[in-house]
């Protein structure tokens, strides 16, 4: 079982406590009428599916309940690093050299 | 054979005992964390900020669950006096003071293998909970707060509805102790 740092709660938990949300750092649009039906789609369904360091959301919900942002490299399934939601992607580049 | 099994059933009631304990008030207290002290001062509660640690002050205690989310148990003769306060605090500072104490059941599980019975169902490390914490969690795949009262004694909330499959895991579990497993 992968066990997930909750930035909440500061501690490491069992991934058992928690819930897969989605990619993160994707704005809903300030104006969503204003979009063509490609624009509006592209918000919807168009990821980035990367191969490697992954931003993604998680939700601690059996748990302090908060969403919650991570960096997982979607090669070894590893947490690189997690942190509160709002806060600005981390600077990864301390976590790829020591790879 | 008939004494053999009798002794049986008499060490696993040793070992793990579950009991379920008497209701009493309990609130979900939700207020913005830059509000909290202000607001603990109001309803007259010692409001912890770490999530995970417990408050006493009197016979209420508070647990705090999340960064804007606490659970407040309190005897029955102050319920009328707790949501009263909340009333008047209301207008100056908003928050939701809501009564939820019919929603989960109290079970107490005490004895030498009580922390091993739980690890059935719980995949966090309970070992390393500090007596006097408590944490929300899973227990199987239901919700439940935990607390660990005592090194051996811990009380379980669970939901109302999922009380019949966490405490059919439980007396399997208090079973396989029983059958010395
Ligand atoms: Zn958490």
């Amino acid at each position: 079982m992968l066990l997930i740092h909750c930035p909440y709660c500061e501690e490491t938990l069992p991934e058992a406590e928690f819930a897969y949300a989605g990619e993160a750092h994707i704005d809903r649009p300030a104006d969503p009428s204003a979009l063509s039906d490609e624009e509006w789609r592209d918000y919807l369904f168009i990821r980035s599916n990367v191969k490697g360091p992954h931003f993604e959301r998680w939700r601690h919900v059996h748990g302090c309940a908060r969403f919650f942002n991570a960096v997982r490299d979607t090669v070894s399934d590893k947490f690189m690093t997690t942190y509160k939601a709002g806060d600005p992607r981390p600077d990864l580049t301390a976590e790829e050299a020591a790879q | 054979m008939t004494t053999q099994k009798h002794n049986d059933t008499d060490r696993s009631a040793v070992m793990i005992r579950i009991e379920e304990l008497v209701p009493q008030a309990r609130f979900s207290l939700r207020v913005r964390s830059e509000r909290a002290r202000v607001l603990s001062e109001s309803l007259g509660l010692a409001l912890p900020v770490r999530i995970g640690s417990v408050e006493r002050k009197g016979e209420v205690e508070a647990l705090c669950l999340g960064p804007d989310e606490w659970c407040v148990l309190a005897p029955d003769k102050r319920r009328d006096a707790l949501i009263e306060a909340s009333r008047a605090a209301y207008a100056k500072i908003p928050h939701a003071f809501c009564d939820v104490s019919d929603r989960e059941v109290v079970l107490r599980l005490s004895g030498p293998e009580a922390l091993t019975a739980l690890t059935t169902g719980i995949a966090r490390d309970i070992e390393s909970m500090e007596v006097g914490s408590a944490a929300r969690t899973a227990f199987d795949t239901a919700t439940v707060i935990l607390w660990r009262d005592d090194e051996n004694s811990f009380r379980m909330d669970v939901w109302r509805s999922f009380l019949p499959h966490v405490r059919a895991l439980l007396d399997l579990a208090q079973a396989e102790f029983a059958a010395g497993l």
